[in-house]
C-alpha cells in the first residue's frame, strides 16, 4: 500500500460520509431489524476505527495489531445482527454500502490526478471488501455457534431414561438415531441400570420416524450391551410399518423381546416381576 | 505366583476379578476353576467383574472359554456386575458372548444359580 490519503478524506468528508452512508443502508436496510439511532452508531464507530487504524498506518492486513479495534467492532456488529436475524448478505452490505459514498469523495479529492485516483480506489475498494468478507465470516461463525448450541441441546434433551416400576426402566426415544446419538442414548441406559439396580429396560420406539439398518443394528448393540451387565431389553412401540421394513430389510430381532406397544411391554415386565395389575 | 482366589459358597464358586488380568493370569484362572469345579462338584460359577474397567478382546474370550469348559462340566457360568463401558466395549468389538448367563450384582447372580439348580433336570432354559 502505497502513500494514502484516505484518513486524510475521511477525516475531512466524516459527517457528509457518514450522511450519505446511513441514505444508502436506509435503502436496504429493514427497519423492522434495527433501528436508526443504532445503524448510525455502528457506522458512526466503524469510521472512527477505520480512521484511526488507517492513521497508524496498519497496511491491508487485517490480523495486525493495529485493526484489532476495526475487528471487535465489525465481530460484535456482525454477532448482533446475526442474532437479530439479518442475511449474511445485508449484513455484509454494511461494509460494502460505504464504497459509493467514499469513491464519491475520493474523486472528488483527485480531481486532477488520474493515476492517484485510481491507485486510491484501488487501495480503498481492497480493503473494503476485506472488511466485508471478515463480516461475513464472523456471522457465519456466529450462526455455526448457534446450531452447535442448538444441537447439543438435542441431544441432552432426547434421552431421558424413566422408572416405570421398582426394576423396570423406560427410555423412549424420539426422533433419528444416529450413531452419537445411540452413544449417548446407550450410555445413559447402562448408567440407570447400574444407578437404579434395574434388570428390566423397556426401549419405546414409537417416537423414531424411520429404522433403517443402522438403527437397527444401533438397538441390537444397545440391547446385547444391556444384556452383558445382566439386564433385559424389550423393545416396544413398532409401528406397523417399520415391523414391514424391518423384516424387508432383513434384519434379525429374533433375539430381542418385542412388543407392539408400551402397555404391552410394561404388562410383560410386571409379569417378569410377578406382578399383576387388579382392580381394587 | 499370582492367583485369582476361589471361593465356595454352597454348591456355587465365586470368583472375583480384581486386577488386571493377562494370559498367564487367565490361563492358571482356568486350570484353577476346572480343577475345582469337578472337586467340589460345583453346579454353578459366579464372575464378578464389577471391578474390571478395562477389557480388551482377549478377556472377552477368555470369559466365553470359561463358560464353555463350566458348561461341559455340567457348571452353569454367571457373570455379574459389568460396567457399563465395559459392556459399551464389547458389543462394539462384537463379542456380545451369547453363551453366558449375565446379572447386575452378585445377589441377583445367586439367584438365578439358584433358580437354575432348582430347575436343573427340567427342561434346563438357554438363555440367548
Amino acid at each position: 500500500m502505497g502513500k494514502t490519503r484516505l484518513p486524510e478524506i475521511i477525516a475531512h468528508h466524516e459527517k457528509d460520509l457518514l450522511n450519505e452512508w446511513m441514505q444508502r443502508q436506509n435503502e436496504f436496510l429493514r427497519r423492522d431489524r434495527i433501528s436508526e439511532p443504532q445503524s448510525r452508531a455502528n457506522s458512526h464507530d466503524f469510521l472512527r476505527a477505520l480512521s484511526e487504524a488507517l492513521s497508524r498506518n496498519a497496511g491491508m492486513d487485517l490480523a495486525r495489531n493495529e485493526w484489532t479495534n476495526m475487528r471487535e467492532l465489525l465481530a460484535d456488529i456482525s454477532r448482533q445482527r446475526a442474532i437479530q436475524g439479518f442475511t449474511p448478505s445485508e449484513t455484509a452490505t454494511f461494509v460494502f454500502s460505504f464504497k459509493k459514498p467514499l469513491f464519491a469523495r475520493i474523486g472528488i479529492e483527485y480531481a486532477d490526478d488520474k493515476q492517484g485516483l485510481a491507485d486510491e480506489i484501488w487501495t480503498a475498494t481492497e480493503l473494503l471488501d476485506k472488511l466485508g468478507l471478515y463480516t461475513a465470516e464472523v456471522f457465519l461463525k456466529t450462526r455455526e455457534e448457534v446450531v452447535l448450541r442448538q444441537q447439543q441441546e438435542m441431544l441432552e434433551l432426547s434421552t431421558p431414561v424413566v422408572e416405570l416400576w421398582h426394576g423396570v426402566l423406560a427410555l423412549p426415544l424420539i426422533g433419528t438415531l444416529d450413531s452419537a446419538r445411540t452413544q449417548i442414548v446407550m450410555q445413559n441406559l447402562l448408567e440407570a441400570i447400574v444407578a437404579r439396580g434395574s434388570d428390566l429396560a423397556i426401549i419405546d420406539i414409537t417416537g423414531v420416524p424411520t429404522v433403517d439398518t443402522l438403527v437397527a443394528q444401533h438397538l441390537l448393540k444397545t440391547v446385547a450391551a444391556a444384556r452383558l451387565m445382566g439386564a433385559e431389553c424389550i423393545i416396544s412401540g413398532i409401528r406397523p410399518q417399520i415391523a414391514q421394513t424391518i423384516i424387508h430389510l432383513g434384519v434379525d430381532l429374533s433375539g430381542v423381546l418385542t412388543k407392539a406397544t408400551l402397555a404391552d411391554a410394561f404388562q410383560l415386565a410386571l409379569k417378569r416381576k410377578n406382578l399383576t395389575v387388579s382392580r381394587s | 505366583m499370582e492367583r485369582i482366589p476361589i471361593l465356595k459358597m454352597g454348591s456355587f464358586l465365586l470368583v472375583t476379578i480384581q486386577v488386571d488380568m493377562h494370559d498367564q493370569l487367565a490361563l492358571t484362572l482356568q486350570d484353577d476353576l476346572t480343577s475345582r469345579i469337578v472337586r467340589d462338584r460345583a453346579s454353578g460359577v459366579l464372575i464378578d467383574i464389577s471391578a474390571l474397567d478395562i477389557v480388551d478382546s482377549f478377556i472377552g474370550r477368555m470369559l466365553g472359554n470359561i463358560a464353555g469348559m463350566s458348561r461341559v462340566l455340567d457348571a452353569e457360568t454367571v457373570v455379574v456386575g459389568m460396567q457399563p463401558s465395559v459392556a459399551i466395549t464389547l458389543v462394539e468389538l462384537g463379542l456380545t458372548l451369547p453363551g453366558i448367563r449375565t446379572a447386575l450384582n452378585v445377589d441377583r447372580g445367586m439367584e438365578l444359580l439358584s433358580a437354575s439348580k432348582g430347575e436343573a433336570g427340567g427342561d434346563g432354559r438357554q438363555d440367548g
